[in-house]
């Protein structure tokens, strides 16, 4: 035995490729994902230079970030339609494998590479989305890249990259009921803030991680990036193993049973050393409420916005409070909302479909709400249909759509409208995010589906013990 | 890439933290598909209103402003997405070079390979061009050779780089060229991995 490593480590030397004195390293990528809006440059560049793809068969595509969630036969963005022609086209001609819009595998990329079983513990996966750390969950080390970057893997299969420093984000204790990894991962941005993460890789350790099933974890990794972390990951165990067993793209039979026990063992072994550690406590989180215009502006639904006298960064949650129209001191449950979001690659598998359902049927979406589900695949549309899902969500009044990236970003006809204020599941609260002037509070799927039910934020525990007896 | 060994330009001061790149370059601008004429969309809503009509209060409309080329921005700039569209928008509207306390990391990357200088300098310095630049007119000459940065005045202030971001600055080298004379290991890689 020689010294204790981290899975950072592990994963990071079995990947060098070439290492020289005063450079970064250059490592092998094992399953580059593209998608429609961040390669057609990329291809372009390969053209340009006379370049192949080297490895097609480590590449998978499809499309996301733009596709249409309702009326897919008739997209009316012409835009949009010239970017998904170009990757059908780019697909062909370089001979890597594509879900199109009407392809069964199709969805939002972070969705289906662990449904597929393309995802796998141990192996580099990169992406031009910086959402990427998603696939941490599994033990991979995945981060997101830019479109340059997308061109040299494309072309080289590898990257040159710094080695990343360690960093051990620790969850004492368990958590509370009716909090999710959605408010734990919340809750870690708001402690530590939106650039703790910066330079390093996370690994999220402790008794509350291990508790999480793996769609929980997706949605803890999947935020890394707004701590400020390129890649998340946890540590694969047995969850990690029976997730993966029978996907399509994991190996089958005695070949699986010996791919896991090389998984396994891939964990952090005890006594490994971290560059950095913070540590949380897991009882102590409660259901959370962005307020601002980061990540990190963030309260339980408890609290009340910041008050300017107590604040440091002074002009920056002015701002912030301008922008979102809200008050200093304003308690959350005070806030009401007019749009509710459900999806994105954050939150929208099938348990997170399940919880939100729970909390809905039987009942009303409130008058004046726009509520939409954005199931984060065709699998997971067709396994919610089957469990009758989608009718609990229509009686009460949700639109029901097909796959893709949809109101979290808004690069296709979902989007909130200026002024308009949304409760959403998804990632990111910038400014103008989900549309221009429109004001997003980040949240988990039951809290989503609560304030959905009750025209303003409530706290789901509360909410549950009221009405769902 | 274009080889670049110094800079002289004058100063937009963006006394900003958190940037991120949905601000830089909001997402109904990434549809197309080349890497050029980003430029007019830098900054959009920040500096247009619903109607497309210039917002006065946000500085880059500021006359004064107009021909700058360096930036100077607050701590974490570039944070979020990975949209190389944020750095192709910088170098079209006219930025070669951003100076804040800290980038975030894959902005970070994407500008370093369009050959835009990136340059980590303390908060009191930033603080203290920022000042400048908004009272009056700072112009800076930024040598990446002497890693120098050189006021109107003569002050001059060294930054730190790392060694192998400079050098690709200065020569413009196209990593992938580079990448590819290293394809023999690459190949050994696969073989030994059986990838």
């Amino acid at each position: 035995m020689g010294q204790p490593k981290t899975i950072i480590e592990k994963i990071w030397e079995k990947h060098v490729v070439h290492r020289e004195e005063g450079k970064p390293d250059l490592i092998y990528i094992d399953q580059h994902l593209i998608h429609e809006v961040t390669s057609p440059q990329a291809f372009e560049g390969l053209r340009l230079a006379n370049r192949k793809v080297r490895r097609p068969d480590l590449t998978y595509a499809t499309m996301d970030h733009n596709v249409p969630t309702i009326h897919r036969e008739n997209v009316k963005d012409p835009i949009s339609v010239k970017q998904m022609e170009a990757l059908r086209k780019n697909c062909e001609d370089f001979g890597i494998e594509l879900a199109d819009m009407f392809h069964p595998d199709q969805g939002i990329v972070h969705v289906i590479g662990p449904q597929l079983g393309l995802t796998q513990p141990g192996k580099t996966i990169v992406c031009g989305d910086s959402h990427t750390s998603t696939h941490g969950a599994f033990g991979a080390l995945a981060f997101g890249i830019g479109t340059s970057e997308v061109e040299h893997v494309l072309a080289t299969q590898t990257l040159w990259q710094e080695k990343p420093k360690t960093l051990n984000v620790h969850v004492v204790g368990e958590l509370g009921p009716g909090v999710t990894a959605k408010d734990l991962i919340l809750a870690i941005i708001a402690k530590f803030g939106v650039k703790f993460g910066t330079g390093y890789v996370m690994e999220y350790t402790g008794e509350a991680i291990r508790n999480l099933d793996m769609e929980g974890r997706m949605t803890v990794c999947n935020m890394s990036i707004e701590g400020g972390a390129r890649a998340g990951l946890i540590s694969p165990d047995e969850k990690t193993i029976e997730y993966l067993r029978g996907r399509r793209y994991v190996p089958k039979g005695e070949e699986f049973e010996k791919k896991a026990k090389e998984w396994l063992a891939l964990a952090t072994d005890e006594g490994a050393v971290y560059d950095k550690t913070v540590t949380i406590h897991a009882d102590e989180v409660e259901p959370q409420v962005t307020w601002g215009t980061n990540p990190g502006m963030c309260v339980p639904v408890s609290g009340s916005t910041p008050s300017l006298d107590e604040v440091e960064n002074k002009e920056e949650v002015r701002r912030a409070l301008e922008y979102m129209g809200l008050e200093e001191n304003q308690p959350i449950t005070s806030i009401e909302v007019d749009h509710v979001f459900i999806g994105s690659c954050t939150n929208s598998r099938l348990s997170d479909l399940q919880k939100a359902a729970e909390i809905v049927k039987g009942r009303k979406v409130k008058d004046g709400i726009k509520a939409i589900v954005v199931p984060g695949s065709f699998t997971v549309k067709m396994e919610a249909e089957k469990l009758g899902i989608d009718q609990i969500f229509k009686d009460a009044g949700f639109e029901w759509r097909d796959s893709g990236c949809s109101m979290c970003l808004g690069m296709n006809d979902d989007i909130v409208p200026p002024g308009g204020r949304c409760a959403s599941t998804s990632n990111r609260n910038f400014e103008g995010r989900q549309g221009s002037g429109a004001r997003t509070h980040l949240v988990s799927p039951e809290m989503a589906a609560a304030a959905a039910i009750e025209g303003h934020f409530v706290d789901v525990r509360e909410y549950k013990a009221r009405v769902l007896q | 890439m274009k080889a670049i060994k110094e800079h002289k330009g004058r100063v937009f001061p963006l006394n900003r933290a958190n940037v991120d790149t949905d601000q830089i370059i909001p997402k109904q601008f990434l549809k197309r598909i080349e890497r050029t004429g980003f430029g007019q969309f830098l900054f959009y809503n920040w500096r247009f209103d619903e109607d497309g009509k210039e917002r006065p209060d946000f500085p880059l409309n500021d006359l004064k402003y107009k021909g700058t080329s360096i930036l100077v921005a607050g701590e974490n700039f570039g944070c979020g997405s990975s949209r190389e569209h944020a750095p192709w928008a910088l170098l079209d509207y006219g930025f070669q070079v951003i100076i804040a306390p800290s980038f975030a990391d894959i902005f970070y990357n994407n500008a370093l390979k369009n050959g835009i200088i990136l340059i980590k300098m303390e908060e009191a310095q930033v603080n203290e061009w920022m000042e400048k630049a908004e009272e009056g007119d700072l112009e800076l000459h930024v040598h990446l050779e002497k890693q120098e940065i050189t006021d109107g005045e003569g002050n001059t202030v060294a930054f730190d780089i790392p060694a192998y971001h400079k050098e690709k600055l200065i020569h413009g080298w196209d990593d992938i060229a580079l990448t590819l004379q290293l394809e023999d290991k690459i190949k050994q890689y696969e073989e030994t991995m059986q990838v």
